[in-house]
């Protein structure tokens, strides 16, 4: 007798992610219709991205650098990076630029499966990437629309100058909001910009919450695979919205509850039963092989306590908040102050800080080919994050969507010779 | 001695400082002068600043193919370009000992973070992270860079050197137009005469002028433009005239420059060395000298790839530079995993192709060694373009 056919279960899915599911589709229908509703769409970045700003006019964001980790998700970048090298783009350049210009070439098509809106205006927040600005004046010879130059200054010396904070909002004032009006033909509006702030930093206030929740041990999260779902909406189109407050909101009750029944995280094969090491992920995951990679993790029972990469659209850990009563300041200060605008002592600091606050036993760094303003430096970071620390660090190599750079076999080889040191280090230490 | 030795020996001159990569001029100068030196990193930094301070500004511009890297590479992956890691090289090796700081401009992300790297690696230099603005108006990004500039002269002032004065400053602006100017003229002679000016040498002459004082590399400019121009020796051959585009930062060995002009082409203009072509003329010497070396920087630059080009067309700077130096074709020449020259490759190859010339692309690093795959690509190009060109 042959088994009677099974159905398999369907996956169980918190009340959070059904949210943010929600309004992830309801977004991208709204820019689906764009071209019908006469809504305006801005591309913008993660890191210095001023979505309150672009809400208060009614602008609805798009971001490139997550259209092109969804279309890596889905399988696409292979494909759309061939087209782009075709075009005459290097082979060695990022691969988010690539995937973008070979997804626009490919009818851009966005992660929904619908076709995203062409751009009223290419919002280039050139925050901590120098790539970002060669890409958006690649795709203003597509798009032929304007474009906001918003330079934002480097944090060389490791902290925010008043002349800093000054030139990024006299640019907001003379460059960015003028650009605004134009699209929309409507009025800067301090007020609203004011209203949507301060929901910005209650959001914030719960999703920092969420990331240090991971200091409990064990810890009831993933602070790097699990957290790229938890930073989505607040580094995406959503900060500044109520849908955003109520989903960090919801998202933390959630874990609260983990905390209280002593649950580990969800992984890909389901929840962690033991958790055996803890550690902190400096650089971008891999999104052509995020669940392989991710179980890598999960199989060997190491849990991400924190990472760098779900900082790059806002430090908000170290106290920062949006601040309504000082908003075009605010956003400067927030622009300042994302990850990869830090400099190397500093992003030393904060991990050798991690390690500590949040007992991990190492840390890892996965570099990747695409990303500079990550990558040039990490081997001197793992270095000096060793030696002032005392935990040992491995180094991985790949890329963000460029799947002919991710190789399973090493990177699960070295992966776990580096769990088998901290073992041999525990043991040795327990003898 | 004929001309055409003279000229000989003022290369060979130039050729010998710009090899010693332990900056035994700067050495000599600073025990001369008792003064403080000052490396910067490409492409651009306001070297009247610092001489008018009676600092010498130090052109650096990575290791050359015979330097061995040994810790260098073990601070970068691979897929790095190639020149910070000949420049922690130098610095760990001891090259560059006689330098009290190095300036880092905002070029890219791989010299941005050498910046913090320099600042643990070695902690009693000065590193100033120079970053050059992206909005270009006077009032904002203007205001700065001014700003910046103000507090890289504190903090060299702070080491010792002596304080900025708008006296010292203007008379620093003179001498370096002086040194432009004639940079400009070299470049003005090749595009008429390439045969009187090849590359290979011209660019050993400009690398030199980056590690002397301006009091000698002016003085070593117009030497070599006054031989090169009355030497009547060399006659022109059927070469293509060629713009070399992209090699502004990690600079090609001097091998490669020299294939390039084997495999049958005149350099007309190329981006080679360019702090001393990056104001495309005077400073004025008149009014607030600081303020005249911001509005310089501004609106006086050339439209590199590293620099937002905000205004007008993407690629128009190429265009007018193919018509004033009547390139025939451009070689794209840029260092492997150079963001911003290969992501500015496809608009300035648009740019090309709008201005119907034709152009070829390759990569290298400085310490490459094999250049025939590049001489039978640089000499098919440029028999295409003898052949079938309209000339």
């Amino acid at each position: 007798m042959s088994p009677a056919p099974t159905t398999p279960t369907p996956a169980q899915k918190d009340s959070s992610q059904v949210r943010q599911k929600e309004m992830i589709a309801r977004h991208f229908d709204r820019l689906a219709d764009a071209p019908g509703t006469g809504a305006r769409s801005a591309y913008t970045f993660v890191p210095g991205n001023l979505t309150e700003l672009l809400l208060s006019f009614d602008v609805l964001p798009v971001l490139p650098e997550i259209n092109a980790l969804q279309s890596a998700m889905r399988g696409k970048t292979a494909e759309y990076i061939a087209m782009a090298e075709k075009l005459g783009h290097s082979e060695d350049v990022c691969t988010y630029v690539k995937s973008d210009v070979g997804m626009m070439k490919s009818g851009n098509v966005g992660p929904t499966g619908q076709r995203l809106p062409s751009p009223d205006l290419l919002l280039l927040s050139y925050t901590g990437c120098f790539t970002f600005m060669k890409w958006f004046e690649l795709l203003r010879e597509e798009y032929h629309c304007p474009v906001a130059m918003l330079h934002v200054p480097y944090q060389a010396d490791g902290r925010i100058t008043d002349a800093m904070r000054a030139y990024v909002v006299e640019q907001l004032r003379t460059e960015v909001i003028p650009k605004l009006e134009a699209i929309t033909g409507r009025a800067y509006d301090e007020d609203r910009l004011k209203a949507l702030l301060a929901q910005s930093a209650r959001a914030e206030d719960d999703l920092v919450w969420v990331l240090q929740s991971a200091r409990h041990v064990p810890s009831p999260i993933d602070a790097y695979f699990g957290a790229v779902y938890y930073v989505g909406p607040i580094f995406s189109a959503f900060r500044g919205t109520e849908d955003a407050v109520h989903y960090y909101r919801e998202l933390r009750e959630e874990i609260e509850e983990r905390i209280r029944l002593g649950k580990g995280p969800v992984t890909p094969d389901g929840e962690m039963d033991r958790e055996r090491f803890r550690v902190v992920v400096e650089g971008p995951p891999n999104w052509t092989s995020f669940r392989q990679f991710w179980k890598m993790f999960a199989d060997e029972g190491a849990v991400a306590v924190a990472s760098t990469y779900s900082k790059v659209g806002g430090v908000y850990d170290l106290g920062f908040r949006h601040d309504p009563d000082h908003p075009l300041e605010t956003l400067a200060e927030y622009c300042l102050g994302c990850y990869t605008n830090l400099n190397l002592p500093t992003r030393i600091d904060l991990l050798t800080r991690y390690l500590s606050e949040y007992l991990a036993d190492g840390f890892l760094i996965n570099s990747v080919k695409s990303c500079n303003s990550f990558s040039a430096g990490q081997l001197h970071i793992l270095r000096e994050v060793e030696a002032r620390s005392g935990r040992p660090g491995g180094f991985i190599e790949s890329d963000l969507v460029d799947p002919r750079y991710f190789s399973a076999a090493n990177i699960k080889n070295r992966l776990e010779s580096y769990f088998q040191m901290l073992d041999q280090k525990r043991l040795g230490a327990a003898s | 001695m004929t001309p055409d030795q003279q000229r000989s020996a003022l290369v060979q001159r130039a050729d010998a400082i710009f090899r010693d990569q332990s900056l035994a001029a700067v050495g000599e100068w600073k025990a001369r002068t008792g003064g403080l030196a000052v490396g910067f990193l490409p492409i651009y930094v306001p070297r009247e600043l610092l001489h008018a301070q009676g600092v010498l500004p130090v052109g650096l511009m990575g290791g050359r193919p015979d330097l061995e890297i040994i810790k260098g590479d073990a601070y970068y992956q691979s897929y790095i370009c190639h020149l910070p890691r000949s420049t922690i090289e130098l610095g760990l090796n001891g090259s560059y000992d006689a330098l009290d700081g190095i300036v880092f401009p905002a070029i890219c992300d791989v010299i941005r973070n050498l910046s913090g790297m320099w600042q643990m690696l070695f902690p009693r230099v000065l590193v100033h992270y120079l970053d050059v603005p992206q909005n270009f108006d006077p009032a904002i990004g203007g205001a700065f860079y001014r700003r910046d500039l103000e507090g890289l002269a504190e903090a060299l002032a702070a080491r010792g050197a002596r304080r900025l004065t708008d006296d010292n400053l203007r008379q620093s602006i003179a001498l370096y137009n002086e040194d432009r100017r004639l940079v400009r003229e070299l470049y003005a002679l090749r595009r008429r005469e390439p045969w009187k000016v090849p590359t290979a040498e011209l660019y050993v002459v400009l690398r030199a002028g980056l590690l002397l004082p301006v009091e000698e590399s002016t003085p070593l400019f117009a030497e070599y433009l006054a031989l090169a121009a009355a030497d009547a020796s060399r006659r022109p051959q059927d070469q293509a005239r060629v713009l070399v585009a992209g090699s502004f930062c990690e600079q090609p060995p001097l091998g490669l420059i020299k294939t390039l002009e084997r495999a049958g082409c005149y350099i007309v203009d190329d981006d080679f060395v360019q702090v001393h072509r990056f104001l495309r003329s005077d400073i004025p010497t008149d009014g607030d000298p600081l303020q005249r070396l911001v509005e310089a920087f501004l609106t006086d630059a050339v439209a590199s790839p590293t620099r937002y080009i905000g205004d007008g067309v993407k690629g128009a700077d190429l265009e007018r530079r193919l018509a004033e130096s009547g390139a025939e074709g451009v070689l794209f020449c840029a260092p492997s995993f150079c963001d911003p020259a290969l992501l500015d490759q496809p608009m300035a190859a648009r740019a090309a192709e709008r201005a119907g010339i034709p152009w070829t692309a390759f990569k290298y690093a400085e310490n490459s060694a094999q250049f025939q795959v590049i001489r039978e690509q640089a000499g098919t190009f440029a028999d295409s373009i003898k052949l079938w060109s309209g000339a």
